[in-house]
């Protein structure tokens, strides 16, 4: 087979392939998988002229070192990631994100870390040469679905690239501040009358700090203990991302996109969906606070959150 | 039927049918999921991304840039519900194995109920069970319900790594962990059987919410050679 491809030199931390995410199998207990940072992700797949629900590597803190074999392409970083690119012929040129480069046969990326955030994204222009299951390419490592046998990738894995098209390599760029913020916006949830007003108080005046106990499932907090006055379990009934749980210790867990489907503690809130990228990429040791908003603002705030990924698209050339 | 519709955040929407677990509570939940399920499949609603039926709710996700709370809301109460009779919900009977290796809790639920460890698998064995729903982990059948007198609460302190295939009760519902997961249930034994298959893209949980299931005891050899 002539096909182009990366040899995995250096796996990283939790190498991935992600898009948009697996939908209609909470009921049988799939969880959606995906991007942790869909505005990230879309951001990259822009700047090598793909389908914006293309397939790409994502990876966390320490990335993979990878090696093209066999062709010439287009790819392109997205996040706040320090990374290089190593030539054929030893050189090593420092990499910006949101900048599209060309990669030639025997080149390699090295994608150190990531800075003040958890996750990044690699774009290939054309995709990946994989196999979607159940509509998506996403691999969930809990239940072994996906591309590499549900597998994250280890040492000398390949990843092969769909299309080799030398023509159209363009260097494309988008001018873009990665950021984030420290204040979560919440919708009050199921069970937020569970909570003593004590409690209450606490959850929206207080520090919560992001624990090491974080990865693509959740982001376990600690903080004030919040005190539940009705019963710390329910009947078990469904997750969404962005789900804050309360267990009987008192500490919330918010819920990313490899969660479990169903869960049986208090939801004290939900963190709305133009939050979620940011909730996914704060560091363990960063404290957050808890702002409360309205349904209908959250709406406002997703539309605002959704036209300035659009504003960044539209820049891209 | 439905007694509460609440927003789950600002992508869902949260059905309540009530605060009790009964058979007659599940099949109005599962019966709104077949209605719903074909409205999607035959494209007759857009933006829901997944509904999660469970013992009494059932959660409607949506993509927001697509479609919002109130255009659902509206959809739900407006809906007719048949009761669709089913003929395709199955009986299933699962093997386990219960010596002491994978009856990881046996011993101490004898000392918890205060019942020898015989008559706690004659009451779980001797019941045909009632799948409420799949979840949690992929293909999770939560199954009720069991006899009164060998309920239990969750361990104290949930295990980090449950092994796969265990099977476990908590208070009326009994389960098996279809992947190696962490967990809080009981753990009486376990199955060689396969009950999640990635590769049966049409049904890949062996168990679905309707299926009525019963388990059988096998011998550690019949554990060691099962064949499916």
């Amino acid at each position: 087979m002539n096909k182009a491809y990366f040899e995995v030199l250096r796996p990283g931390v939790n190498t991935t392939i992600q898009d948009k995410g697996r939908n209609h199998l909470y009921h049988v207990g799939i969880t959606v998988s995906g991007a942790i940072d869909q505005r990230n992700y879309t951001l990259s797949n822009k700047l090598v002229e793909n389908q914006l629900n293309e397939a790409v590597v994502e990876f966390a803190y320490q990335g993979p070192l990878l090696k093209l074999k066999k062709g010439k392409i287009n790819f392109a970083i997205s996040g706040d990631i320090f990374f290089k690119i190593i030539r054929k012929n030893l050189e090593v040129e420092d990499g910006e994100c949101y900048k599209s480069y060309i990669l030639d046969d025997e080149d390699q990326i090295d994608i150190i870390s990531t800075k003040n955030s958890i996750y990044g994204y690699l774009a290939v222009n054309g995709g990946f040469d994989l196999k979607k299951t159940w509509d998506s390419y996403s691999i969930n490592t809990k239940a072994n679905i996906g591309p590499n046998d549900g597998k994250k990738y280890s040492l000398n894995d390949k990843i092969f690239i769909k299309k080799l098209d030398t023509k159209n390599l363009i260097k494309r760029k988008i001018n873009y501040n990665y950021s984030t913020d420290n204040i979560i916006r919440i919708i009050k949830g199921t069970n937020f009358d569970y909570f003593s007003k004590d409690a209450i108080a606490k959850f929206f005046k207080k520090n919560f700090l992001i624990t090491n106990l974080v990865d693509r499932m959740g982001v376990r907090l600690k903080g004030p203990k919040l005190e539940n006055i009705i019963n710390t379990n329910i009947k078990s009934e469904g997750l969404v991302r962005g789900v804050i749980q309360v267990p009987a210790d008192g500490n919330p867990i918010i819920m990313l996109s490899d969660h479990g489907t169903v869960g049986g503690y208090p939801k004290i809130g939900v963190v709305i969906a133009a939050d979620l990228d940011i909730i996914g990429q704060l560091t363990p040791g960063t404290k957050i606070n808890f702002k409360e908003v309205s349904l209908e603002e959250a709406q406002n705030i997703f539309k605002a959150y959704t036209d300035e990924t659009n504003k960044y698209l539209n820049e891209c050339n | 039927m439905i007694k509460n519709i609440l927003n789950l955040g600002d992508t869902a929407v949260y059905c309540d049918f009530g605060s009790e677990v009964t058979e007659t509570i599940n099949a109005n939940v599962i019966d709104y999921f077949n209605h719903l399920s074909i409205l999607i499949k035959e494209k007759k609603v857009e933006g829901i991304t997944n509904l999660t039926p469970s013992y009494n709710k059932l959660i409607i996700s949506f993509d927001l840039t697509i479609t919002n709370y109130k255009k659902i809301t509206d959809l739900i109460k407006g809906l007719i519900i048949h009761r669709v009779i089913k003929n395709n919900n199955k009986k299933i009977k699962i093997p386990v194995c219960c010596d002491d290796e994978y009856g990881l809790d046996l011993t101490r639920l004898t000392e918890k109920l205060n019942i020898n460890k015989d008559k706690i698998l004659e009451l779980y064995f001797n019941k045909e069970y009632f799948c409420y729903m799949t979840g949690f982990i992929a293909g999770m059948p939560f199954l009720g319900d069991l006899n009164k007198n060998i309920r239990c609460d969750r361990l104290e302190t949930p295990r980090v790594k449950m092994p796969k295939g265990s099977v476990g009760i908590t208070e009326q519902f009994a389960n098996i962990y279809t992947f190696e997961s962490p967990g809080g249930w009981n753990i009486i034994g376990n199955t060689p059987q396969k009950i999640f298959d990635v590769n049966n893209l049409n049904q890949p949980a062996l168990v679905n919410p309707g299926d009525k299931v019963s388990f059988y005891q096998i011998t550690k050899e019949d554990y060691l050679n099962w064949n499916e």
